[in-house]
């Protein structure tokens, strides 16, 4: 009388794991063919070649964020006096930041570091609350922290590490690039740091715009560029372009590939799920495996008889 | 469902000497949780933008419910496996469950930024069910009520049993000071014992359908702590970012699941001077073999299938992580496939140890030792840190102790079954004289 429930224990869990096994294959092989990049979406396009290092946009970003950003300007170690605003990496207080990489002590080439704004953005797959949401229609990846819980794990899902969490504060939030969303772009249709640049190096403008004037920009000068735009497929396709002078690995811009990774782990959690099927349907088998499991114990224990009759 | 008499409360003193040791440690660790919710979490850790999830997650959170899952894997093997005869080992299981589970959610209360914005996760138009994280969530927050209900019966036993002893001495200590009305007290408390003596039976009839939602909900959530991670694609090691995360993180909180019982009642039955369960415990111990070989074949399996058994066997210190989590878990299993060591005391611990720790470890070679978030960034937990994971650790162990003593948890003694604790610890005779 034992084997039916245990080999429909077992079928049970050879279902599940074929279900398992069928999302992990499936999930590796996928290419992103439910996702369309979107060209209308606003975007920047940041030119390492012309980049001057003035710095003139991380000043804005943080005069025209300060205070609907949570932002603050940063003491370094090295200034007892507090006479610069110098961050050392973009942190709980600095959004926007311009980094030197330096070939060696004659060639140098400045980077920007900011949020990417991916089409499909891995922090906004992982937000358990619709904190983290990315607008449609600009393409925009903003953060509320009205609505946040501070778990972090946008953190640990962006494969840039643009997230920042306030460490030092007892009421602390997470700190990234919303594309002045509530400053810059609506009162002067571009963003504070695009606003400011005196070389054009911060180009604003549609995505779609922005990729034809770098491809135009790596045919003018062939020899300036590498013949890449970093953020054209990357993780789907990013919102933010970069065009420069050195391979992109060397200014800190990481090899991530095409594939969004939410694609890929979206596709396995909703595999196992089947819109919450799958796991009514494994209580409901449980449920009656186990309520037969105990009629019968209650009748072995009413005759009073034991040993196994199976 | 009249299983209440398979249980006994431990009678035994509760102000021991390792209750004042578990109780500094716990209030050390909560004082400076205080710390941490007054200056910030960077005060008491080192967990820093690369390393956002330190030992609070990976530990209290995705391995500490691991350990937690005894209750989860007694519940298969008793309701749905039928096998009815570990039924009595369940209701420790379900309390150290219970633990494991609450206090997970507590230090991921303590771990959040912004843990007053929580109620969020009760409101549908926030909810995110793209994210692993959701599920875990709520699944965790849910399995911890049920194991609340399942051990419900306990206390309601108590209750209708109780002679009030301790609310006697409490009046009596009252007596010189504020006259209290005892009738009235005593009443009362007639009211809750009928209360419990109603509420009782009617539980016991909806219990299974409490306990198999004990059942499907950790295995949502065992399987999505393993998805959690998935979506750093670029972070976790190749050794261990694949596909079959969920399902090797589901295998593995059931094997650990098993020799956390093992564990659990060869030390409860060391420390409270009992006879040891052997006979229940070497059928357990049976199991668990077969559970970490199926285990450590898909883990080979997907690593060959990637093409990354060069990587495992690359002796670097990503590799020497993998082959001594590898090791631990295959070394306890080895023991474990042998019949005679599956009747020793000392090999079932040792064996289980090893299985639970090389289990463990997994979890933390895919949270933490395994994630490399880029260049320049470092993580070791601070002191301060480590203390609030000792603390809560210290904490579910107190509360262990203390409960068994007040509730009826352990295993009834049928002293036909088993022989008194000097004996028992010699296996070879106990099996000998069962038989």
């Amino acid at each position: 009388m034992k084997s039916p429930s245990r080999r429909k224990f077992l079928k049970m869990v050879g279902v599940g794991g074929a279900a398992l096994a069928a999302g992990a294959v499936g999930g590796s092989a996928a290419a992103s063919d439910g996702l369309k990049i979107n060209n209308d979406n606003v975007a920047m396009l940041y030119d390492a070649t012309r980049c001057v290092g003035c710095k003139a946009c991380m000043t804005t970003c943080k005069r025209v964020n300060l205070d609907s950003g949570s932002l603050a300007y940063e003491q370094a170690e090295f200034d007892p006096d507090g006479l610069w605003d110098a961050p050392a990496d973009l942190s709980g207080d600095t959004r926007t930041l311009i980094k030197l990489h330096k070939e060696s002590p004659t060639k140098w080439a400045y980077v920007k570091h900011s949020c990417m704004h991916c089409q499909k953005p891995s922090c906004v797959s992982v937000c358990p609350v619709s904190a983290m949401t990315r607008d449609p229609e600009s393409g925009i990846v903003t953060y509320d922290k009205g609505i946040c819980i501070g778990c972090r794990y946008c953190q640990i899902a962006c494969a840039f590490n643009i997230p920042r969490f306030q460490w030092d504060k007892a009421l602390p939030q997470i700190v990234k690039c919303d594309m002045c969303k509530s400053t810059e772009l609506p009162r002067i249709g571009t963003t504070g740091c695009a606003s400011v640049c005196p070389v054009d190096a911060i180009h604003f403008g549609k995505r779609g715009d922005l990729l034809a004037e770098a491809q135009r920009r790596l045919d003018a000068e062939p020899e300036k560029y590498i013949q890449y735009i970093y953020g054209a497929q990357e993780l789907g396709g990013l919102n933010h372009l970069t065009i420069a002078g050195f391979p992109f690995e060397k200014l800190g811009l990481p090899i991530v590939g095409d594939q969004p990774p939410a694609e890929f782990s979206e596709k396995i959690q909703h595999t196992i799920y089947k819109g919450f099927i799958a796991p009514v349907a494994l209580y409901g088998s449980l449920c009656y495996v186990a309520i037969r499991n105990m009629k019968k114990a209650e009748q072995h224990n009413g005759t009073e008889k034991k040993g196994d009759d199976a | 469902m009249s299983h209440h008499d398979d249980y006994q409360t431990h009678q035994a003193k509760i102000l021991t000497p390792s209750f004042y040791v578990l109780l500094t440690l716990t209030l050390i660790g909560f004082a400076l949780i205080a710390l941490r919710f007054i200056k910030g979490i960077g005060a008491v850790s080192n967990m820093n933008d690369g390393y956002p999830w330190g030992i609070w997650i990976t530990y209290d959170v995705a391995t500490g419910t691991a350990i937690a899952c005894g209750g989860y894997a007694m519940a298969i093997l008793i309701y749905i496996r039928n096998n009815m005869q570990y039924h009595p080992m369940i209701r420790s299981a379900v309390l150290t469950s219970l633990f494991g589970y609450g206090l997970a959610g507590f230090s991921v209360m303590v771990d959040v930024g912004r843990p007053w914005n929580s109620y969020n996760f009760f409101i549908p138009s926030r909810w995110q069910v793209n994210s692993a994280m959701f599920e875990v969530a709520l699944c965790v927050m849910a399995y911890t009520t049920v194991l609340l209900i399942e051990f419900l019966p306990a206390i309601l036993t108590t209750i209708e049993e109780s002679k009030w002893r301790r609310m006697h001495a409490f009046l009596d200590w009252l007596e010189p000071h504020i006259k209290p009305n005892r009738a009235a007290v005593l009443s009362k408390l007639e009211l809750v014992r009928l209360g419990a003596a109603w509420l009782r039976p009617k539980l016991n009839k909806v219990l299974i359908f409490v306990i198999v939602l004990g059942i499907t909900l950790p295995t949502m959530h065992q399987s999505s702590l393993g998805s959690l991670v998935l979506i750093a694609s670029t972070k976790v090691h190749p050794l261990w970012h694949t596909g079959f995360l969920p399902l090797l993180f589901l295998i593995n909180c059931i094997y650990i699941g098993f020799s956390i019982v093992l564990i659990e009642s060869i030390i409860s039955s060391y420390f409270f001077k009992r006879p040891f369960e052997i006979k229940e415990l070497s059928g357990l111990a049976k199991i668990i073999p077969a559970l970490t070989l199926i285990w450590l074949t898909v883990v080979i399996g997907d690593l060959a299938w990637r093409g990354h058994l060069g990587t495992a066997l690359a002796l670097d210190f990503y590799s020497g992580f993998f082959l001594l989590e590898f090791c631990l878990v295959a070394g306890g299993s080895l023991i474990l496939f042998n019949g005679r060591k599956r009747e020793s005391v000392r090999w079932l611990f040792v064996s289980a140890a090893l299985i639970t720790i090389g289990g463990a470890l997994y979890r933390f070679n895919v949270y933490l030792i395994g994630f490399q978030p880029g260049k320049g960034w470092h993580y070791f937990p601070s002191l301060a840190e480590l203390m609030i994971t000792v603390g809560i650790i210290a904490f579910e162990i107190l509360g262990y102790q203390v409960l068994v003593k007040v509730f009826p948890v352990l295993p009834k003694l049928h002293l036909d079954l088993h022989l008194p604790y000097g004996q028992g610890r010699h296996l070879p005779e106990v099996k000998g004289s069962k038989a």
